[in-house]
């Protein structure tokens, strides 16, 4: 067993846990956060995605041990005082999700990108999602709300933002 | 999916990290970034007594510049390279190659040495390297030695590092653009964040219209990545135009031995290296 301090969500947690555990099960098994859902467990979907020390990272490919003296940011600590990350609320806005698996990694790896790239064309909000899966296919409202997010559409889906989202969804079918 | 359980060190310093490794007993895996490894782990395909974590040690990251080389410290994230001022100036092949592995929470653990330390043929770096001519300076107990990058790999996902050696650094002679180099790599994959079935790292130096030396890399044309000597030799003099680069590319599969697999035969592989070179080296002949 290794000790390990970890911040998540604001709230230091100390506890002793097995090296081989990873990131993601500590997150959902033993502090219940269950916000970050497990999907491919091989690294490509995205699900899983956190913000570690400001960086998204894929929890089901970080050790906790890895994460010890590090902040954890989850989808479940985006609210704050009950309101909605502006990314939370253009994806319910703009009904960017179907069964809502991939969600929590979307709005997560959304986040990072918009931090270092605040105002997006559609074409680098698809590159910046690349590491995350929705087989849903409900990707065009997901880059739309990504971009209403950024201010770069209005929030009910009409505008730049959905207009320079189809060209994008027509390239890729042509191609 | 959950790894067999190990034994887990998180020394502080490379001496200490190389202690560990020396005085380990039974399999020992080096954990960097851990975006390879860690799958590797989930999936039971490794089961190491010991894992020794360099994820903390502060020597290993950060690029400088030593002379006319480009120093990149093993456990620089691809993140950090990617927006490195000095690695973009300096081996613009790289950053732009970097560019394309995985994804962008990938890129933020994953690192240099560690998909070098790797050595898988499919993944982009090892390739760069070695068509950037790149030293791999490993630490082991009797101190550092220098290796070229085309004695670093030696077969698939094997490489001349030592047990108990530590990949510590990179070094890559600087090419910039005011010296006449050009570079692009050309990737084809089916789909975003997939691996490369082929995969040209090409630098090109030109003087007046003419290519006067060229370093090609191939991705995923063997057990380790190759350069495409045939092709570097019928270029020298060439001019940097469609018809001649062709024809120089139609030798860039000479002595290659691609694998099979699901994604392409031997055969298709050989065509593929054929038609990426001609298109990575006319890129990079006609960078401004």
């Amino acid at each position: 067993m290794t000790r390990i301090s970890v911040k998540v969500d604001g709230t230091t947690y100390e506890d002793d846990v097995e090296p081989r555990l990873l990131l993601v099960h500590y997150l959902r098994d033993r502090l219940g956060l269950t916000g970050t859902p497990v999907g491919c467990d091989t690294t490509n979907c995205g699900a899983c995605t956190v913000d570690l020390d400001g960086e998204s990272v894929k929890s089901c490919t970080v050790l906790a041990v890895q994460a010890d003296g590090c902040a954890v940011t989850t989808i479940q600590g985006l609210a704050t005082d009950g309101d909605w990350h502006p990314l939370q609320k253009a994806f319910h806005e703009q009904h960017a999700l179907q069964c809502g698996f991939c969600t929590p990694g979307m709005i997560m790896a959304a986040r990072d990108l918009l931090e270092e790239n605040p105002h997006p064309t559609a074409d680098e909000v698809r590159l910046g999602l690349e590491g995350n899966l929705c087989r849903c296919t409900g990707y065009q409202n997901i880059v739309n709300a990504v971009l209403a997010a950024a201010g770069n559409g209005s929030a009910h889906g009409t505008g730049s933002g959905q207009e320079k989202g189809q060209e994008t969804s027509v390239k890729e079918a042509a191609v | 999916m959950i790894p067999a359980a190990f034994d887990y060190a998180r020394p502080e310093t490379v001496d200490e990290a190389v202690r560990t490794l020396a005085d380990a007993r039974g399999e020992t895996k080096v954990l960097a970034g851990g975006q390879s490894l860690l799958p590797i782990l989930r999936l039971r395909l490794a089961f190491p007594d010991l894992v020794v974590d360099i994820g903390r040690i502060p020597e290993l990251r950060g690029v400088r510049e030593d002379g006319d080389k480009l120093v990149i410290g093993a456990m620089t994230t691809h993140h950090a390279v990617i927006h490195d001022p000095l690695v973009r100036q300096y081996a613009g092949l790289l950053a732009e190659a970097t560019a394309e592995v995985g994804d962008p929470a990938v890129r933020h653990r994953g690192t240099l040495g560690g998909s070098l330390a790797h050595a898988d043929p499919a993944s982009d770096l090892p390739a760069v390297v070695l068509a950037l001519d790149g030293e791999l300076v490993a630490a082991g107990p009797q101190g550092r030695r220098t290796i070229p990058a085309r004695d670093f790999f030696t077969d698939y996902l094997q490489t001349a590092l030592e047990p108990d050696e530590l990949l510590v650094e990179v070094r890559l002679p600087k090419t910039a653009a005011a010296d006449g180099w050009g570079f692009h790599y050309e990737k084809f994959h089916r789909v975003a964040q997939s691996w490369a079935i082929v995969g040209v790292a090409a630098m090109v130096r030109r003087d007046d219209g003419r290519i006067t030396e060229s370093r090609i890399g191939l991705t995923n044309m063997g057990t380790t990545p190759v350069r495409a000597e045939a092709t570097e030799a019928a270029l020298v003099g060439a001019a940097a135009e469609p018809d001649p680069v062709a024809r120089a590319a139609e030798a860039a599969a000479d002595g290659t031995h691609p694998s099979s697999d699901v994604s392409a035969s031997p055969e298709y592989r050989e065509h593929l290296a054929r038609v990426l070179t001609r298109r990575a080296v006319l890129a990079a002949a006609r960078m401004e």
